[in-house]
């Protein structure tokens, strides 16, 4: 345990808000918003075998998103469900294994995250993935655009929607497998789903809200940091930084809509 | 395909499982060419252009000229308005997918009659005919030789509609372009189609409006008395009696 090691945990959990905020605001426009909420659960078979089997969580957590990420992207493709029905499905058989498999005394921290040092290689591999994210979601960002507007204009300009569709998916789970650790299963998706509804409260353009919601995010991540070393020291650092999350919303609602 | 032809179609079949939309259906489009595709309700029309875009799967052939660039104008889209995207961020975003420079967004907007408040206005608050022109320039980006557009007036009144088809007629003589529609409407398809293909089911009638738009073919076609069907020319008001028929 090296003050190192905490500025990591502390740096990427920052880096995992500006990416919950791109990833979110695109969510929002999606319509999938409450998938981030839901698919975090889908972790929890991963989640729960490594904590029976003692191996890194992150990798049980992990296996198990990209799995039912793709099971997810199928059910949409070849039986055309919509992505809540996908999500649905997948969420609630998830919820039922994870449960089953984690042991009772580790279900708390399953659920709910708890703040820990990082080493130097989880911290450059969690580095990776949210520049992964962030190169995602700039460099498709017309497509995405595109494909919110009208995915058969989409089509029609030579945009394959299922490869967008899938990309998307995969970043949208590895934006909730980086929180996973820290956030916990229940509020791991929280992150990506309240700055982004605060970020469109505040913003009247696709820039000013991708802006407004990351920014949202980076300070609900500071803050609930802030507050939990030094104010509330008895409660668990994911409640606090939702808290703080939704105290952004709700002063963002004392704007009024143009 | 003959030497002048930029679209030939031969034993087209589309079906969704078990039901039927396009049986057998073939026609050519040669360039400069205004084709107006009409039919009732539930006949393939826009299944039709979804097929010539490659939207939908299908049998048969569809043979475009290897120099075709497509435009394409939907029916309806089903956007949620209160995105916050503007019109000037949608033509941005398929001029970045073309690698276009910034300034075509500004020509096609040009071209269409888009001033530049309605380009910085967010897709949720212009208005119906606002929305038609933005669609219409989005096709315009990247300099298409052929449009297509589906019902490009459905949602408008009189006045916008007549504006919409001022511009496509303007389009066609300033750009050369070769413009495939769908209409309702059948005094647009007098007045700005050389060709009309009429589809119900399977091919009816295919040919210049004036010959083929035979009351016996609309009868055949919309199952109706021909006497429903009025004529109107030029710019003269709506008269009752369109031939009606949605896709």
């Amino acid at each position: 345990m090296t003050e190192t090691s905490t500025v990591y945990s502390i740096v990427l959990a920052l880096l995992f808000a500006v990416a919950a905020g791109l990833v979110g605001s695109f969510a929002l426009m999606k319509r999938m918003i409450l998938g981030a909420d839901v698919i975090s659960h889908v972790a929890l078979p991963g989640l729960g075998l490594a904590f029976l089997w003692h191996f890194n969580p992150l990798l049980g957590g992990g296996a198990a998103l990209f799995l039912g990420t793709l099971l997810i992207w199928q059910l949409q493709k070849k039986e055309s469900f919509s992505t809540e029905v996908a999500i649905g499905v997948v969420f609630a058989g998830s919820v039922a294994i994870g449960a089953a498999l984690t042991p009772k005394e580790d279900l708390v921290e399953v659920f709910f995250g708890k703040f820990e040092q990082i080493s130097g290689f989880t911290f450059l591999v969690g580095v990776m993935a949210v520049a992964v994210i962030v190169y995602f979601i700039l460099r498709f960002k017309s497509a995405l655009i595109l494909n919110l507007f009208s995915p058969e204009l989409a089509a029609a300009t030579g945009i394959k929607l299922n490869r967008l569709n899938l990309l998307f998916l995969l970043a949208f789970s590895l934006t909730v497998l980086i929180g996973l650790r820290f956030m916990g299963a229940l509020l791991a998706g929280a992150l990506i789903i309240i700055p982004a509804a605060t970020g469109r409260r505040l913003a009247d353009s696709i820039w000013m809200f991708l802006f407004a919601s990351t920014l949202a995010s980076v300070l609900a991540v500071g803050i609930g940091f802030l507050l939990n070393a030094f104010v509330f020291r008895n409660i668990g650092l994911a409640p606090t930084i939702v808290m703080v999350s939704t105290l952004l919303f709700c002063l963002s609602l004392i704007r009024s809509r143009t | 395909m003959t030497t002048r032809s930029i679209l030939s179609v031969r034993g087209l079949k589309v079906h969704f499982g078990s039901r039927k939309v396009i049986q057998n259906l073939g026609f050519e489009v040669e360039a400069g060419d205004t084709l107006a595709i009409i039919g009732p309700n539930g006949a393939g029309k826009t299944v039709l252009l979804k097929a010539l875009l490659g939207l939908v799967p299908y049998e048969g052939e569809i043979c475009w000229s290897p120099t075709v660039k497509l435009g394409y104008v939907p029916q309806k889209i089903a956007a949620d308005r209160q995105m916050p995207i503007r019109v000037h961020d949608l033509l941005s975003a398929k001029a970045h997918i073309l690698k276009l420079h910034p300034r075509c967004i500004e020509t096609v907007a040009a071209m269409v009659g888009l001033t530049p408040e309605v380009l910085r206005a967010s897709i949720g608050t212009i208005s119906g005919g606002q929305f038609q022109k933005a669609l219409i320039a989005f096709a315009l980006l990247g300099e298409p030789n052929v449009l297509l557009f589906d019902e490009p007036t459905a949602s408008l009144d009189e006045l916008a509609e007549e504006r919409v088809y001022d511009i496509v007629e303007q389009l066609q003589r300033e750009q050369h372009l070769t413009v495939i529609l769908v209409s309702h409407d059948l005094s647009i398809v007098y007045r700005a189609a050389n060709k009309v293909l009429c589809v119900s089911k399977d091919l009816v009638c295919f040919g210049p409006p004036r010959e083929v738009l035979t009351p016996a073919a609309l009868e055949a076609m919309y199952s109706a008395p021909p006497q429903y069907y009025l004529h109107r020319h030029g710019k003269e008001p709506d008269q009752p009696g369109k031939a009606a028929g949605h896709d």
